[in-house]
């Protein structure tokens, strides 16, 4: 038994966990209020939406560019606990609130984006101090050769885990994965979240120069925020096949279990 | 294997647990007055933190022709229902007068051409949409600061609210704003919109434009203009109409 992760990062890590849930299912909410996706500085219905979820009176579908995918029973069409038909663009299970209000889904929503960028700022100002980023988190130059990249997707491919001293590293697509999110994803969703407020653009209008515009910053930030689904659904997996008891209680206590070899086993 | 079975048996419980603790409790706490008052300081908090990014009289970005929305569109009421306001559209509001008064020194009832003589601004602007979908148009009119200064505004004065032509299940149309946005150079009661006199449907005669904050709040069909020292003991209490019907935030700048 070692300790593994520091109380900071345990802290932001289930705050974290918390706040993103909130955020993405009270986003998805506000996404119902206008079911569509536009690139540039405008876009309201008349415009040409690259992405929405949209419905006949029997069917929902979800359209993507040329593509169309019928999503009758989850997006555009679905039923509610009541028993009635709804055609709002995602099912009451995935939203908060659960039945249609824009308003409680904000309140909810720009409540949560405080505590994601102030615990992000946090936690980034305790990482470079702590020399977690430095030590735990920098790429080294050998660890990004093109022959290391492939031994190592080679052994995540046959599941073949690090044992012994090797599993307390991260190996170099955990750090691609956990930069990417840290220094990518949640920052991008973060500032593409600010480019869509009237009133921060007037002191920051460089945000809108940055993303495009107001609507190609609304596309991405829902591009981001699936981008973190897929992350999360990845880490899930990674967890639950390196030994989910081990790995969760690491991060709760702060106590891990080196994995031995399996010829030691 | 049975390993595996476990792990994948643990998950599941985690996740419906998660997940059902999630839709009920949150649906729960969203009913919660105590709760709701706690989630709904991040407004006081982005008032704040705008006003400090912002300031008190940084512009909203301005556009080109080039970039107006092929078609703006229209949201809300289209045509008032009340008889007084489509006697005045029927007459091309020719006796239509707008009413400053409230916490004034000099109520004043100004008609269009006085409007139109009064300091005037044109911008092109983005329109936000609280929905999310938003759309660029050009607006000229008389800045709201000048005509509030020509009434005396009284120094008690706290909010200007908007009355408006249309009502929607018997609830009247209003909004407000505080000083600091309607003394704002971009916050004018546009007259035109894309060279025009504006359209019935987008809010005729008068439109407020209050540019750095959403859709919702760029009252139409605006017949009487109100300086209040506070907005409790008005309608719902919350400051506007969709801020009474459903609870949507008073400080629209997000």
């Amino acid at each position: 038994m070692v300790k593994r992760h520091r109380l900071s990062t345990r802290l932001w890590h289930w705050t974290n966990a918390i706040t993103l849930l909130v955020m993405l299912m009270s986003g998805l909410m506000i996404f119902n209020a206008h079911p569509r996706l536009y690139w540039g500085t405008y876009g309201a219905n008349p415009d040409h939406p690259w992405l929405e979820v949209t419905s006949t009176t029997t069917r929902g579908f979800l359209r993507v560019g040329p593509v169309t995918v019928d999503t009758t029973g989850v997006l555009g069409h679905w039923q509610a606990p009541d028993g009635s038909t709804q055609h709002r663009a995602f099912p009451h299970w995935a939203t908060i609130p659960s039945s249609y209000s824009l308003a409680d889904a904000r309140i909810w929503h720009l409540a949560f984006a405080w505590v994601l960028a102030l615990g992000l700022l946090a936690y980034m100002i305790v990482s470079l101090v702590n020399r977690h980023f430095q030590k735990d988190l920098a790429i080294k130059g050998a660890e990004i050769t093109p022959r290391h990249l492939w031994a190592d997707i080679k052994d995540h491919a046959r599941l073949r885990f690090p044992t012994g001293a090797a599993a307390l590293r991260y190996n170099i697509l955990q750090k691609l994965a956990y930069g990417s999110v840290l220094f990518v994803l949640l920052p991008l969703i973060i500032f593409t979240g600010m480019t869509m407020s009237p009133a921060l653009t007037t002191g920051w209008s460089f945000l809108l120069d940055i993303f495009g515009g107001r609507q190609s910053a609304r596309s991405l930030h829902f591009i981001a925020a699936f981008a973190l689904v897929g992350f999360f659904l990845v880490h899930i997996a990674m967890v639950v096949l390196a030994g989910p008891i081990n790995e969760v209680r690491s991060m709760i206590t702060g106590r891990y279990r080196i994995p031995k070899a399996k010829d030691e086993a | 294997m049975s390993d595996l079975f476990d792990r994948r048996g643990l998950m599941r419980g985690l996740a419906l647990t998660a997940g059902g603790l999630t839709l009920a409790g949150c649906d729960k706490l969203n009913g919660q007055p105590q709760f709701r008052e706690l989630l709904k300081g991040a407004e006081q908090l982005n008032y704040k933190a705008q006003r400090v990014v912002a300031g008190r009289d940084a512009l909203a970005r301005e556009y080109s022709r080039l970039d107006l929305s092929p078609v703006f569109r229209v949201n809300g009421n289209a045509m008032p229902a009340s008889p007084a306001y489509q006697q005045h559209a029927a007459s091309n509001f020719a006796d239509w007068r707008l009413v400053i008064d409230g916490l004034v020194a000099r109520p004043l009832q100004l008609s269009l051409a006085q409007l139109a003589q009064a300091p005037q601004r044109a911008q092109i602007t983005m329109h936000n949409c609280v929905e999310g979908w938003s759309a660029i148009g050009g607006w000229q009119g008389p800045q709201l600061g000048p005509l509030l200064r020509a009434a005396g505004l009284s120094t008690r004065a706290n909010f200007i609210v908007f009355h408006c032509a249309d009502d929607s299940g018997g609830a009247p149309y209003y909004e407000s704003i505080d000083l600091v946005d309607a003394f704002h150079p971009q916050t004018i009661l546009a007259t035109h919109m894309n060279g025009e006199r504006v359209s019935i449907p987008h809010g005729a005669p008068v439109r407020l434009r209050v540019e750095r904050q959403l859709g919702y709040k760029h009252a139409k069909f605006v017949m009487r203009i109100e300086a209040r020292e506070r907005l409790d003991d008005l309608y719902g209490g919350k400051g506007g109409f969709w801020e009474d019907r459903a609870d949507y935030a008073w400080y629209a700048g997000i």
